[in-house]
């Protein structure tokens, strides 16, 4: 099946979403689709799926210009979306996911379950997706979730399938695995749309690429003569650097230090393994680990946010087990949460009291018991410009920046004060391109100011190039500790160690 | 790379003042605030008169009904001093509930608090007879404050210790006021002497707000309670706007998740906004029994802490807000007297139109549709930009 998008132009009110794209989807291809966050691919793939009408251009399918009218039609016509986020009922078995929706029917509208196994059976068979029909889906790695996604389309007889993301939550070894079965539906003649954000991934999968712009189709080319490079250019507009540039590490004195510490979650279930761990000044250290397996605890325990079971923390030579959140902030820990929604940031507050959530009381920002608004406004101004936080004004409302800029500004707020250790999580998730590299630089930056930074990060590249040492979580525990100093580890034992079937050597 | 080094002095010192420069508040806002309420306000009257209608109440009663409400309310100097009146405590109630709404606490104890906080204010009103009144009242008013607080905190406690939530345990805190108030009131050092039925003894002169417009008219009964209420809303919007606690309110509220990791402590928060919402509905209590009843009878608060949530929500929990609605159910009640007097239409007319400007406030988009000229049209912000 052949598509092509035809001058499609989407707006919302003022913004162009989506400005005279031109694409060619065709059968037994991949088509690797890269942009940043806001570039467009989302309309643009809810134009495809009949979730949104384009306002010009047309799609044709075949030869023949089709009109999609609702969510609904786009699989109807044969073009299946895999989302990010999997949309799978946990209790409910392979087969009965697959089939939800349009199950196949007895006498009497009686659910022909039989009928509905065999035919995943067939497909499972055909594409060797190797998924378990029987199986609950909450005992199903997120691999083999992601599979069941992927069968869930071919059941419904797609032959364009866009896949969101989905490298995202998979380990290394399973990105190979996926790549397997993502050229075993090329094979079939299935067409096939990649959408990420991970460069070496696009060109390594795709038979062609596109990438996308504000809204535009700013680069097109063959990925056997395309560089990286290449690729970041036509998204973010200008040259960027990807490894980001650092002399070697000098570790000096020992900054956190976790002995045996062990946490549980309200079902007394084991989140935190008997870690321990140290950082030194002067020395970045990374957690590589899938999501899940315990590095949101992790932090959680270092910051005080959540309390330990047993074990003991110390922060710069001083007992911080039982600190509370607000005196290891004094002391000099600065922490770039995993979710700036959630927690970073207050979305309804402006731009300079975000810049102050943590440290207003700070006797640099008070007047007695009142905020000194002048002088933040002014630190929030001065903050902005250093670390290139792009808005008109500090009294724009936080909510108002883009990803990238209000990570940004979460950065500057923790990276601006004076810090002895620096706990970032996830710090450049949902960002762009050119953010990354500026937060990447920031973070060395502090290391090489003599802080002790802890990266954890479930990004494996972000890990390797900027972690001086490296630490692997599996399950609550440590399972493996490399040495990455001149980017020596092992790439591919980290990623074995991530997937739990590796007890790394011992540092 | 980036080029954060270099830019000259000048081109930064440019910069930072345009971030800096206050930017005019924006249409939506401007809407929010003013246009939605004053259109609910309007919606609300027209469909007061279609009750009456349906209720078979002619023409020309419904036409003298709201002449009446608007001469009741803003006709006169009487009618303005009556209005003011009955807006004191209203005010001040709403601004303690305002104040919890933003710090995420949703305080329905209001009505206990006032009762409590008003009781506690005649105590002390005619139990320390004889200090001199610049002593004497301070004190009265500061004892409504400080009960009404200790009582609110009761529901901050609970919640901050256990989790529960504030508003069954303030509505439980409410009906057991009224039964405290009830077996106070014939405990022998409150009642009146001479008097079986359950009723405290008056409020001493020197601990009475004096009427400040008097010298017009003895009948005006304006008392000095207003200036309390303006200090009140000045301090409240300090509290919230420039303090360190208020933005410790405010990122609760809005985030929990944020404040936590702020290192804010969220129990001490719960305890202390619970505690400002009930010493604010304490002093609306003292100003009551001080400036207007002079002593406290069974449900001398009449309604005014429950009335007082609709004040803090049509002023959108913004202290201004919260003294323009407080005046605006103040005109209502004084007009609404008035209406029952002159156009003998019920009273409970008011109650319903009070409550139909609460629907339409908290529907914005039903007023916008009703009135779509008064409105901008807005840009959806859809899909993944």
């Amino acid at each position: 099946m052949d598509v092509e998008l035809r001058g499609l132009t989407k707006r919302f009110g003022p913004v162009v979403a989506n400005d005279n794209v031109n694409l060619h989807i065709r059968a037994g291809e991949v088509l690797g689709l890269l942009g940043e966050n806001g570039a467009g691919k989302s309309t643009m793939m809810n134009m495809l799926s009949g979730l949104y009408t384009p306002d010009e251009g047309e799609i044709i399918i075949d030869g023949k210009p089709v009109k999609f009218e609702g969510p609904g039609d786009g699989i109807a016509a044969g073009i299946g979306m895999v989302h990010q986020h999997f949309m799978l009922v946990p209790v409910m078995t392979v087969a009965e996911n697959v089939v939800l929706g349009v199950e196949p029917t007895g006498k009497f509208g009686y659910l022909d379950i039989k009928k509905a196994r065999r035919q995943v059976e067939e497909i499972n068979e055909k594409y060797r997706l190797h998924v378990p029909p029987d199986e609950l889906i909450e005992d199903l790695p997120v691999g083999i979730q992601q599979r069941v996604e992927i069968l869930k389309v071919l059941f419904r007889s797609a032959d364009v399938l866009i896949l969101d993301e989905p490298t995202a939550v998979l380990t290394p070894q399973e990105v190979r695995e996926f790549f397997g079965i993502v050229d075993g539906l090329k094979k079939a003649g299935k067409a096939i749309v990649f959408i990420t954000h991970k460069l070496h991934e696009v060109l390594e999968i795709s038979d062609r690429i596109s990438v996308l712009r504000q809204g535009r189709i700013t680069g097109e080319g063959d990925p056997k003569t395309l560089t990286e490079a290449d690729l970041a250019e036509m998204m973010v507009g200008r040259p960027v650097s990807f490894t980001t540039a650092k002399e070697t590490a000098k570790p000096g004195r020992t900054m956190l230090e976790m002995t045996d510490v062990t946490m549980l979650d309200e079902n007394d279930d084991m989140v935190l393994d008997h870690v321990s761990m140290t950082v030194r000044s002067g020395e970045v250290v990374g957690v590589a680990g899938v999501q899940g397996n315990g590095q949101t605890e992790l932090v959680e325990a270092i910051t005080g946010l959540e309390r330990v079971a047993s074990g003991k923390i110390d922060f710069d030579g001083k007992d911080i087990t039982h600190a509370r959140v607000r005196d290891r902030h004094k002391m000099g820990m600065a922490h770039i949460p995993e979710d700036r929604h959630k927690s970073g940031m207050v979305d309804s507050f402006t731009i300079a009291e975000n810049m102050v959530l943590n440290n207003y009381y700070a006797p640099e920002y008070s007047r007695g018991w009142a905020i000194d608004w002048p002088k933040v406004n002014e630190t929030a101004a001065r903050y902005c410009i250093e670390f290139d936080v792009r808005t008109p004004s500090v009294f724009l409302p936080g909510g108002a920046l883009s990803g990238g800029n209000q990570q940004k500004m979460v950065v500057a707020r923790e990276l601006e004060r004076e810090t002895k250790l620096v706990i970032a999580s996830q710090p450049t998730r949902g960002v762009d391109v050119g953010s990354i590299e500026y937060i990447h630089e920031r973070l060395i930056n502090s290391r090489d100011e003599g802080d002790g930074v802890l990266i954890v990060s479930s990004e494996l590249d972000e890990i390797m190039g900027l972690s001086d040492r490296i630490y692997v979580m599996y399950d609550g525990k440590i399972v493996a500790e490399f040495d990455n100093t001149g980017g020596k580890a092992d790439r591919n034992a980290v990623g074995l160690a991530m997937a739990g079937s590796f007890e790394g050597e011992p540092a | 790379m980036s080029e954060h080094k270099g830019p000259d002095l000048k081109q930064v010192n440019e910069r930072m003042r345009g971030l800096m420069a206050r930017t005019t508040h924006g249409r939506d806002d401007f809407e929010d605030l003013v246009i939605v309420p004053l259109f609910a306000v309007v919606v609300a009257l027209v469909f007061g008169a279609l009750i009456m209608l349906a209720t078979a109440v002619d023409l020309p009663t419904i036409g003298r009904s709201f002449v009446a409400l608007a001469v009741g309310s803003v006709g006169s100097l009487s009618a303005w001093s009556e209005t003011l009146t009955a807006s004191i405590p209203l005010v001040l109630a709403g601004l303690g509930l305002g104040l919890g709404f933003r710090a995420g606490l949703f305080n329905i104890g209001a009505e206990g608090q006032l009762l409590v906080g008003g009781l506690a204010a005649v105590i002390a009103g005619f139990s320390f007879a004889g200090l001199p009144w610049i002593i004497h009242l301070p004190v009265t008013l500061l004892v409504g404050a400080l009960v009404g607080a200790l009582y609110a905190a009761i529901a901050g406690f609970l919640k901050a210790t256990t989790g529960a939530h504030e508003v069954i345990s303030t509505i439980m805190l409410n009906l057991i006021s009224y039964r405290l108030l009830d077996w106070l009131l014939r405990q022998p050092f409150i009642q009146r002497e001479g008097r079986s039925d359950p009723i405290s003894r008056n409020v001493a002169d020197s601990a009475t707000l004096p009427r400040i417009l008097d010298f017009i008219d003895v009948n005006l009964r304006l008392h000095a309670g207003i200036f309390v209420m303006l200090a009140a809303v000045a301090l409240v919007w300090w509290m919230l706007f420039r303090s360190k606690i208020g933005f410790a309110f405010r990122a609760s509220g809005e985030n929990p998740d944020a404040a936590n990791y702020a290192g804010m402590n969220s129990a001490f928060i719960i305890v202390l906004a619970m505690g400002t919402a009930g010493a604010l509905a304490g002093l609306a209590g003292a100003t009551q029994v001080t400036g207007v009843l002079g002593r406290a009878s069974p449900g001398f608060s009449a309604g005014i802490g429950f009335d007082a949530i609709a004040v803090a929500l049509l002023g959108r929990s913004h202290p201004i807000g919260i003294l323009f609605a407080g005046i605006l159910f103040g005109a209502l009640e004084a007009g609404g007297r008035q209406m029952q007097v002159q156009a003998g239409v019920s009273i409970d007319l008011i109650g319903i139109i009070q409550a139909l400007i609460i629907i339409f406030i908290a529907a914005p988009l039903l007023v916008r549709a009703i009135f779509p000229w008064g409105f901008k049209k807005r840009t959806k912000r859809v899909g993944d930009a």
